[in-house]
């Protein structure tokens, strides 16, 4: 996959906000604030960090491999693997819709190429994550593991197991990030049930590297990734704290949780694309 | 009535633990986690001869489903280790999604399921996996009756692709399966053939419906007993045959009434041919602690009781 410099970069992500927005617009359903935050990380993962082939094969093997563990932020991920090449842009359309492969939350059930785990039950990406790492070590292959999770997700008892577990067995081909935008459904992260202040500390102390990126910086992102890759070997997991906002760069749709997961009305979308430039043609 | 030879009286556990052993050695994709219970599991010599593909768990059992269904990605074959009562309701979302949903070849291997359990109580005899993890689409349901049987059908479900419960349990059972059998999955196992009723029995209760096939023999009721192994896909014509000349059915099982091997059969019959059936098994209840069998007896699941219950189904015939 043909790696994009950062102008190149800039000028997706603003593409992929648009298919964000028009898809969830389209079914007025889904969840528009973490798939806009989540843009520049996917663009720069997809089109910058991994090493990946659009030929899908569901056993990854010789490539790295990604799993979204919040999977209500779907639209972010079925536009930036279209946009890589992975299935039609133009089924970007079919999102949310009856016989669709483009389902509400991420599924290998309808077989779309880039899906390796069905996600939208939270908290279990990152073990399924730490066995397609274990699996890497089994067959002798260099390629790593990366996870997307959510802060509000963390909440979730299973990814503490998976924490332990991935430490315990060194598991240092595993890359987790964490979108730090904190807010969740029924508001901020510290209001429904505040840990996230020393998130990075207990991370510390169970055994896991810890890195920090703006998520909204192309240089941060690459810079990170790549000092995460360097530490990979070294016997321990990997974990960066992406700090992004909910709803970027849009600006009524910042600052607040309101946009978790409402789709914009006729001219919300008018006033939120015209923010957005079209720089790769619409879908 | 045909004879039925004990070999010896063994653990269906540890027929697991067998067939883990030769796994192992035969096939070099198979690799086994376990949830801290890997002598009570009998994976220790699993783990022993081949470490590289064993994965101590720890006592979390809901990451341990999640990292077997990410070890499928990449062709390996995990078998997960642990209690029923923690194979199945403690991470059935997990499951759910990422293994069922997501259609990943994880075999869930399930010790210490049911009543005879014993001495640990309710809290850890499940009596609920069977029909939890049928009702899971593309999930197959195997409840082996005895150690040769448990031995074979761990050996099978290595070679089938996609999710599979492996149910077996705690206690010394009559074994008395044929050594090095070969199992079929969805096969049922006709033991003998008789033209008065059905007896559809699985797990420990299969050897419990040979008991009471000799006890009827000696009242002149000439039963037919089939062993379901396989609860999911359940193999509809050999049921369907049976109940077409005995006309009436019972079904016996180590698990609840609801959502067991009598449901599934008692929906196919009343699609099919619907016919007068009695069902042994727990009703609507949890179990207590006690000796398994002191447990079976007070909870209705022996042979008694199935000769009770062929009684009360001839007389609705």
């Amino acid at each position: 996959m043909a790696q994009l410099a950062i102008e190149e970069l800039k000028q997706l992500s603003s593409q992929i906000r648009r298919d964000v927005l028009r898809m969830v617009h389209a079914c007025k359903s889904g969840h528009p604030g973490g798939s806009l935050g989540c843009a520049d990380y996917f663009a720069a993962l997809y089109f910058g960090v991994l090493n990946h082939n659009t030929d899908f094969k569901m056993n990854g093997i010789g490539e790295d491999v990604f799993f979204l563990s919040n999977g209500h932020i779907s639209p972010v991920f079925y536009s930036t693997l279209a946009r890589a090449g992975y299935f039609p842009i133009a089924e970007l359309s079919t999102f949310r819709r009856l016989n669709s492969r483009l389902q509400g939350h991420p599924t290998t059930h309808e077989h779309l190429p880039g899906i390796r785990i069905a996600s939208g039950s939270l908290g279990q990406g990152v073990s399924v994550a730490c066995g397609a790492a274990l699996s890497k070590k089994l067959n002798g292959d260099k390629g790593l593991v990366q996870v997307l999770m959510g802060d509000g997700e963390i909440q979730e008892g299973q990814n503490w197991e998976a924490f332990m577990f991935a430490a315990h067995q060194k598991i240092d081909n595993l890359i987790v990030t964490i979108d730090f935008n904190g807010q969740q459904i029924d508001g901020s992260t510290q209001a429904v049930m505040g840990i996230g202040n020393d998130i990075e500390a207990k991370m510390l102390s169970f055994g896991w590297e810890v890195l920090h990126m703006d998520g909204h910086n192309f240089e941060s992102i690459l810079a990170t990734m790549k000092q995460a890759k360097a530490l990979c070997g070294n016997g321990k997991p990997i974990f960066i704290m992406m700090k992004t906002e909910m709803g970027y760069p849009v600006d009524f749709m910042m600052g607040s949780h309101k946009w978790h997961g409402v789709a914009p009305n006729d001219q919300e979308l008018e006033k939120a694309l015209a923010q957005l430039p079209e720089t790769l043609g619409d879908y | 009535m045909k004879k039925f030879e004990i070999q010896n009286v063994k653990d269906t556990r540890s027929g697991f633990g067998a067939g883990l052993s030769i796994l192992g050695k035969e096939n070099p994709k198979v690799v086994a986690l376990c949830a801290d219970l890997t002598g009570s599991l009998k994976m220790d010599a699993f783990q022993k001869a081949h470490p590289e593909r064993f994965f101590q768990a720890g006592i979390a059992e809901a990451n341990m489903m999640g990292v077997a269904a990410g070890l499928t990605i990449g062709g390996w074959i995990p078998f997960t280790g642990t209690f029923a009562n923690f194979s199945t309701g403690r991470v059935y979302d997990q499951i759910r999604q990422s293994i069922a949903y997501s259609h990943k070849n994880v075999k869930i291997c399930a010790s210490h399921a049911g009543l005879t359990l014993g001495e640990d109580g309710a809290t850890h005899q499940i009596l609920e996996d069977i029909g939890l993890m049928k009702m899971l689409p593309g999930m197959t349901v195997i409840n082996p009756c005895d150690y040769n049987q448990t031995l074979a059908a761990t050996i099978a479900i290595a070679n089938h692709e996609g999710p599979v419960y492996l149910r077996f349990g705690r206690p010394a059972v009559p074994n008395f399966t044929e050594e090095n059998q070969t199992f079929e999955i969805g096969k049922a196992l006709l033991l003998n053939e008789g033209k008065d009723v059905s007896i559809f029995a699985t797990g420990h209760l299969v050897w419990k419906a040979i008991q009471a096939g000799e006890k009827l023999a000696e009242m002149g009721i000439d039963a037919e007993i089939i062993n379901i192994h396989t609860i999911k896909p359940l193999d509809e014509e050999a049921i369907l045959k049976s109940v077409a000349k005995t006309r009436c059915v019972v079904s016996a099982e180590e698990h609840q009434m609801n959502g067991g091997l009598g449901d599934s059969i008692a929906q196919l019959l009343a699609r099919k041919m619907p016919t007068p059936m009695e069902m042994v098994a727990v009703n609507d209840s949890f179990g207590e602690s006690g000796t398994p069998d002191d447990l079976m007896k007070k909870y209705g699941l022996e042979a008694e009781n199935i000769v009770a219950a062929v009684q009360a189904v001839l007389s609705r015939k």
